[in-house]
């Protein structure tokens, strides 16, 4: 082990603010964006990369915070489950959520919506294999897949072309 | 869980990765994904001194099919490889890029990464042996180009030098008439395959067998090539005894584990009928059929 640790400097932006911070280089994605930002949407489940429900978006792409160093996030743009809403009204998919009843204890649900949200981005109108799929790495320990796909379904039906 | 405290390095540019890790020695590691280093070093099965992120280095993401050569930079993530147009025109490449592990996880994992880390059950390293690639690595004394068998040498070890980089995989572009598939079988996404198997063929007029290559993920600590299943089907007319042949072939060479995953009866079983269902996806596609290949799930 090492003698000293310096601290890094790391630039970012969440959810359209700019944060200046100084971390250790083994602080985790998620423990920074909980600990340091204070948002705690952003849930630790496993902690091993398994379950999805720390999931967020690094410039558009979905990542498991988890699985990721605070300092390889330097400069870049996050979205956490905070960034969906605008002005107070909740985005869409969040609130196809609510009408579908897709979620029970709502643990895995910013996860899962962090990564629909990649998903309808990326293919606007998913089938419902494609939204399995794009799920595949989130875990409803509620078993509440059904009504996700739903709830996923509804949004890519009224989505505009 | 956090790793043991290390230093971390940004280098620039490769030149300067590759000084800096050849100078801080052996306790420092290369971080590119970080998808099978981090969960490394969460549960400290490792602690290096100090991390060199070679993530952003310059120009090594890429995917090109250029003068019979197909390459792929080390620092292309599998989600990218997976869309890529490589990926529409070699299939079994976007069965195993689009099928690793989850959306989230192919977002950052990168081909080098993979097969620098060299686990067992990882997809490319299997993948790559069916396509009989080749490494190519920079290092301190320069580069040099590794055939895939010889860069894995054991479970997670690789021939790499120290201060020594994955750049690049290469392959040869597959003549007109190939086809191919690789098949993981998983208990779920973000789980590792059981056992994978990955079959490249070349078909000749009337379902001769013109050429073959088979490579087995998860059957013995690196990826074994199924030398002789591969000639039970070589110059041979693919009919179902033609494949059982082969299937016998492979259950015979695989020397899978017993472990959490399954018993190695379990998985030699799997082995068969992975094989021959990949076999006829590949046949299938040697005809240009278009066929969605998918991981198998429990």
């Amino acid at each position: 082990m090492p003698d000293a640790i310096n601290k890094v400097t790391i630039d970012v932006t969440v959810n359209g603010r700019k944060f200046r911070r100084q971390v250790e280089p083994r602080m985790l994605l998620v423990e920074f964006i909980r600990e340091e930002i204070g948002l705690t949407g952003t849930h630790i489940g496993c902690d091993t990369s398994y379950c999805g429900a720390c999931t967020i978006q690094i410039d558009g792409a979905p990542v498991k915070s988890c699985t990721m160093f605070a300092v390889q996030a330097d400069g870049c743009e996050i979205l956490t489950v905070e960034g969906l809403e605008k002005d107070g009204q909740l985005h869409p998919l969040q609130q196809s959520f609510s009408e579908h009843h897709g979620l029970q204890c709502g643990f895995c649900t910013p996860g899962m919506l962090m990564a629909t949200h990649a998903l309808l981005a990326d293919n606007p109108h998913p089938d419902r294999h494609a939204i399995k799929k794009a799920i595949a790495g989130n875990v409803c320990r509620c078993t509440g897949y059904q009504n996700i796909i739903k709830a996923v379904e509804a949004v890519a039906a009224g989505a505009k072309e | 869980m956090y790793p043991a405290p290390f230093r971390y390095h940004r280098p620039a540019n490769l030149k300067e990765a590759i000084l800096m890790l050849s100078t801080l020695g052996e306790t420092a590691k290369p971080l590119a994904g970080g998808q099978t280093l981090i969960p490394i070093l969460k549960l400290r099965m490792d602690e290096p001194t100090d991390l060199v992120d070679i993530g952003r280095l310059p120009d090594l993401r890429f995917a090109r099919n250029e003068g019979g050569w197909v390459e792929i930079g080390a620092l292309s993530p599998h989600g990218w490889v997976a869309r890529s147009d490589i990926a529409k025109a070699i299939p079994i490449i976007k069965d195993c890029a689009g099928g690793i592990a989850d959306m989230q996880v192919r977002s950052r994992g990168t081909i080098g990464g993979s097969v620098s880390a060299a686990d067992p059950n990882c997809d490319w390293p299997a993948l790559l042996n069916t396509l009989d690639a080749e490494v190519r690595c920079v290092g301190p004394d320069g580069e040099r180009a590794i055939a895939i068998g010889d860069f894995i040498t054991e479970a997670y070890t690789t021939a790499l030098l120290p201060g020594e980089l994955v750049t690049a995989i290469r392959f040869r572009t597959p003549p007109p008439g190939s086809g191919g598939a690789y098949i993981a079988y998983k208990k779920a996404a973000a789980a590792f395959p059981v056992v994978s198997v990955g079959v490249q063929m070349t078909l000749a007029a009337g379902n001769v067998c013109q050429d073959v290559r088979i490579a087995l993920g998860g059957s013995g600590p690196t990826p074994r090539r199924a030398i002789q299943a591969e000639a039970e089907l070589r110059g041979k007319t693919l009919d179902s005894q033609a494949w059982q042949h082969a299937a016998d072939a492979v259950a015979a060479v695989a020397e899978p584990t017993d472990d959490v995953r399954g018993s190695s009866e379990f998985k030699r079983q799997l082995l068969r009928g992975l094989l021959l269902k990949a076999g006829g996806t590949a046949t299938r596609r040697c005809a240009n059929a278009t066929i969605e290949g998918s991981h198998v799930y429990a």
